[in-house]
């Protein structure tokens, strides 16, 4: 294996453990554990008048039942509003166990340990609850209505009121030629990762010290929130993610309910205890993303440019704030995409509901920001009969604005300046790649057997690498291995291969000789963690800093073994060498491992290895001390990165949909991807990083919604009627890229975790649109939404 | 989710079986391949006290095909029917629609007469089954009874069998004369239960014109629908028959619900496009203006 792969396309170092069957996830974590369950809220709304848990005393393996009064000093506590802002003038979370009132359905209320699972959930089965029920308030409208209150003390519903402007909105308006005004409408959609939640705890009395395993994108900072919760010292307390099936955002919020309950109950009994979510569990007791109704008012001149943008945004965060306001921050700060508006206006109302609590999902907020700009852009093209690339094109940011302030605040509470891109260039092959010029050919063509077709397009800016900051941990092993550590978390992306390329092209090793360790907070403990399009930029660049300054470190200490000046010196295929010096002169190289070794003397010979490094192991200046001054022994280091402001990524897609003019049945025939995330670490990794998020846009223009009814019900919490996307449902997915560096950071990369999902209900509703003749304002739609479309325009 | 508590059966004779259910009923309930009851027991919106698992009876695996019908057993998995060659060559329509039955691990579990004993409205079989006029057989212990589609069904998951009877086996008829049949669907997802979905058998008389045609349908009714469209086309040549005629008239006479995937003014929509279509597809069958 060559040294240099950074930037190439390897294989995947984890999948081969993992195909295999050897990953190991929470659940196959602590088999002798106690298990728990929790009985949950069936209703959405509803004041608790009494716990009678007398049922349930005679199951047998029951060990212990918990309810909110049991629960002693901070655990007791409400859950933290994770991130404040002054906006958010009336946040609300809930409590571990529900204190006096449930606000929503799969609140936990009751905590049952028992010896395994099944004996917790008969148990559970016992329990009774009496309620005193109160009015639902379910759907956006009935809280912006606000004729029934989510909390008492929440007058409006409204948790947030924020507005955020550029240019004077108004009088931008008021003087356009055309003004158009859209009523937009995206409903609930989920993260829904394959493996749920989970938690396990070992409370060790002899060491006075808790470990904890939880399937979380924050190892860190859940460590930190137990510590305070359960009242710990912090050196006392270890988190460690294992192998996680997924997260996609909901794992980001913490403490969740059950990351207290565990750990506070093993403590508590001084037994392993361990909770691993169900499936309707997840749907109920986890979070939900997206829903938001929207109105767009834009005046534009009669070439399609954007003059005056007003956009008001009804977001519905459910039954609680845990994560703050940063998804409609984020729809309405990235809304903008590449486009410059003369004046934008920008509010948002976030809204209580009796539902599932609203927390980042994969793309947070921003399908619905893209969602809205891309719908508004269609329409002015309608509206001046032009080609829909064109009026986009026109209102381009161009690349040499680059660095271009949008003059707002973006999530990380600085300003939203973008770094760099060339949206023309991608316009360009974006229309290449679909055959955007010859798609009116192929539409006669159908229309004359009788077919239906349509194309639509969308383009989005994506603000990725936000901070503060990530850490990174490189050691060089005596065998000449390298293990290497960042604190943050990894969910699936292929962080071990990508960062080991980092390193592994940094230090001059083969990649297969770097292994990484993501989210241990006993290996590292400085982290923010995995989210927002982040991981490669953060721990990317740190894991470089730190690789470079063990390489720097390397080439001092074999230039004094060789008599060389470091400078001279190259590390090629794990061995330090004179610059171009191939196969090596005796005396002219030096194995990494052997270096490793000169930099930790020792004195005691475990084995042969260490013998030749302990003080009579080889030649000895001993007008040195055993460690120079100043030095630490190993060949290892750490580095961080910290980021002035967030590197913007961009990228186009373009769909060619089929729409059965009889059955209303819609087909993806074609889905073109034109992505610029800087440059790439593994194209291979991207690429799949862009196939798992269209296929989650997909699902969530086509296939996903959450169906509440009135009284506050999730009617399809399952996946037999939750209709995430098969493979069968993705369409193949051509793509192109573009490398445009960011100029913030050393490797020049831009984040891709969140991209592909992005511009997918935007770039459907376009198609489809354009496939029936008439605007899509409300997504997903399924066949029988746009049938019961076609009825009513046909009644009209 | 876990089930609660119950007593476990593995009878390994059918006799043994039947004399189970009958030691239990009604508090027995029949474990096959599992893919309906597993999920049921899961999540606790069944609890029977005992599960008699039948996959010890190798008796009942068996798919047997002759001219006059597919005859299977309680123990032949869907993939055992769909990849059958004899009984594709008398009767292609039940590999065809074994095809719109979930997904291939699924069908290599599941066991198509367990999914015509559960009787949910949505499974294509028990449509199937209705359609071609076909036989459900039941043992008891001391006897054995067989039984109409039409009479089997009684409503939503539920059917006429007792409590203590075991479903061995179900006979699919091969249609006489001139005939094809054809499946067709409309799922939300590959796979899943259907929006809307319908089975049609097309007579043909030897002048090759339509002396008759049937349909069933899921997913229209609380059970498998069977209708007689034949009025519609009666005596049309097979090429130039006014297929959309009989799917208006199926639409005329289906009364099926909303659900959260679709409005009732969807489906009906859908059975007058589905009906149309397979009825065509059926009457232009190679094998049966040959």
């Amino acid at each position: 294996m060559t040294t240099r792969s950074f930037g190439e396309p390897i294989a995947r170092l984890e999948d081969p453990r993992l195909l295999k069957g050897e990953g190991r996830f929470l659940d196959d974590i602590g088999h002798r554990a106690l298990a728990a369950a929790f009985v949950r809220s069936p209703h959405a709304h509803a004041r608790i008048v009494d716990i009678d848990v007398t049922d349930a005393v005679g199951v047998d393996g029951l060990v212990a039942v918990y309810t909110h009064d049991d629960l002693d000093g901070r655990a007791g506590e409400a859950l933290p509003v994770l991130i404040p802002h002054e906006t958010l003038t009336h946040g609300r979370t809930g409590f571990a166990l529900a204190k006096d009132e449930v606000n929503h359905v799969g609140e936990p209320i009751v905590m049952v340990v028992a010896t395994d699972r099944y004996l917790a959930e008969d148990a559970c089965a016992r329990i009774r609850v009496e309620y005193d029920f109160l009015p639902p308030v379910v759907g956006i409208e009935a809280a912006r209505d606000a004729g029934l209150l989510v909390h008492d003390d929440v007058p409006g519903n409204v948790s947030a009121h924020m507005v955020q402007s550029r240019g004077d909105v108004e009088a931008a308006l008021a003087a356009a030629p055309n003004v158009l005004d859209l009523d937009l409408d995206i409903e609930r959609s989920a993260s829904t990762p394959l493996e749920g939640k989970g938690v396990h705890a070992r409370w060790d009395a002899d060491d006075a010290s808790l470990r904890v395993y939880t399937s979380t994108q924050a190892s860190t900072s859940v460590r930190a929130a137990l510590a305070a919760r359960l009242e710990l010292p912090l050196d006392r307390v270890e988190v460690i993610a294992p192998d996680v099936g997924g997260g996609f955002g909901v794992k980001i919020v913490h403490p969740w309910p059950e990351e207290v309950l565990v750990p506070w109950a093993a403590i508590r009994l001084g037994r392993e205890v361990k909770w691993t979510e169900d499936r309707r569990e997840h749907f109920v007791g986890a979070a939900h993303e997206r829903g938001q109704l929207q109105h767009v008012r834009v005046g534009f001149d009669d070439e399609g440019r954007l003059l005056g943008l007003d956009v008001t945004v009804w977001h519905d965060n459910g039954a609680y704030t845990p994560y703050g306001i940063i998804v409609p921050i984020i729809t309405t700060t990235q809304l903008l995409g590449p486009y410059k508006p003369d004046a934008y206006r920008a509010e948002f109302f976030s809204l209580y509901t009796n539902t599932v609590p609203v927390t980042p999902y994969r793309g947070a907020g921003r399908p619905q920001g893209c969602f809205a700009m891309e719908r508004t852009m269609d329409a002015i093209a309608a509206h001046l009969g032009l080609d829909r690339t064109v009026v986009r094109e026109r209102n381009f940011i161009r690349p040499d604005e680059m660095p271009y302030d949008q003059g707002l605040i973006f999530q990380d509470g600085r300003p939203l300046v973008y770094d760099s891109g060339d949206y023309p260039a991608t316009l360009e092959k974006l229309k290449k790649l679909v055959g955007w010029e010859e798609f009116a050919a192929f539409r006669d063509e159908a229309r004359a057997a009788g077919r239906r077709v349509g194309i639509g397009i969308a383009c989005y800016v994506e603000g990725t690498g936000v901070g503060p900051y990530e850490g990174g941990w490189v050691k060089v092993e005596t065998d000449g291995s390298v293990v290497a550590a960042t604190g943050l978390t990894t969910q699936g992306q292929g962080h071990k291969t990508a960062f080991a390329q980092v390193v592994a092209s940094e230090l001059g090793v083969p990649v297969d000789r770097v292994a990484v360790t993501t989210g241990d907070t006993r290996r590292f403990g400085y982290a923010v963690g995995t989210f927002a399009s982040r991981a490669a930029v953060m721990s990317g660049n740190a894991l470089a800093a730190a690789a470079r300054k063990v390489r720097d470190k390397a080439l001092r200490i074999a230039g004094e073994a060789l008599e060389a000046d470091p400078r001279d010196l190259e590390i090629v295929d794990g061995v330090v060498r004179v610059i171009g010096s191939p196969g090596g002169a005796p005396g002219a190289s030096i194995p990494l491992a052997t270096v490793a070794v000169l930099a930790n003397p020792l004195r005691y010979a475990f084995d042969r290895e260490a013998e030749r490094a302990t003080q009579f192991g080889g030649p000895v200046d001993f007008s040195k001390p055993p460690v120079a001054e100043g030095e630490s022994p190993g060949l290892e280091d750490t580095g961080f990165y910290s980021p002035p402001r967030s590197t913007f990524a961009n990228g186009m897609h373009a769909a060619i949909v089929e729409t059965d003019p009889e059955t209303a049945e819609i087909t993806i025939l074609r889905y073109c991807v034109v992505h610029d995330c800087g440059t790439l670490i593994n194209p291979r990794i991207v690429e799949g990083q862009i196939h798992g998020g269209v296929a989650q846009g997909v699902g969530g223009a086509l296939y996903e919604r959450m169906v509440y009814d009135g009284a506050g019900q999730l009617l399809n919490a399952s996946f037999m009627d939750f209709l995430m996307p098969y493979s069968t449902e993705v369409p193949v997915i051509e793509t192109d890229h573009l490398e445009t560096p960011s100029p913030l950071n050393p490797l020049g990369i831009k984040g891709a975790g969140e991209a592909g999902v992005i511009p997918g209900s935007a770039v459907l509703a376009s198609a489809i649109s354009d496939a029936e003749g008439f605007a899509i304002t409300r997504m997903p739609i399924s066949p029988s939404d746009l049938f019961s479309l076609r009825l009513a325009r046909e009644s009209r | 989710m876990k089930p609660a508590g119950f007593t476990y059966h593995r009878p390994a004779t059918v006799d043994d079986a039947v004399a189970v259910l009958a030691e239990v009923s009604p508090a027995g309930k029949v474990l096959a391949g599992g893919q309906s009851l597993v999920p049921l027991l899961n999540m606790r919106l069944a609890e029977p006290e005992h599960v008699v698992d039948i996959n010890r009876l190798s008796e009942l695996a068996y798919v047997r095909a002759d001219g006059d019908a597919v005859r299977v057993g309680a123990l032949a998995r869907h993939a055992d029917v769909e990849r059958d060659a004899a009984a594709y060559a008398v009767l292609p329509l039940l590999r065809e629609t074994l095809g719109y039955v979930a997904h291939p691990t699924i069908r290599n579990r599941g066991t198509t007469v367990g999914s015509i004993a559960h009787a949910d409205p949505a499974g294509e079989l028990t449509a199937v089954l209705a359609l071609l006029g076909g036989t459900v057989t039941l043992r008891r212990a001391g006897g054995e009874r067989t039984v109409a589609a039409a009479d089997f069904f009684t409503g939503p998951m539920s059917t006429c069998a007792d409590a203590g009877e075991l479903v061995t086996s179900a006979t699919f008829p091969v249609p006489e004369g001139r005939t094809g049949a054809v499946w067709t669907e409309v799922a939300r997802r590959h796979g899943d239960y259907a929006v809307c979905g319908t089975g049609v058998v097309v007579t043909l008389d030897d002048d090759l014109r339509v002396a008759g045609a049937r349909a069933a349908y899921v997913s229209m009714g609380p059970e498998p629908v069977l209708l007689d469209l034949t009025d519609a086309v009666a005596g049309a040549p097979f090429d130039d028959a006014d297929w959309p005629a009989a799917g208006r008239l199926a639409a005329g006479r289906l009364e099926p619900d909303d659900d959260i995937h679709a409005t009732a003014a969807y489906r009906t929509r859908l059975a007058e496009v589905l009906t149309a279509r397979a009825l065509r597809a059926a009457a232009g069958r190679p094998s049966v203006v040959a």
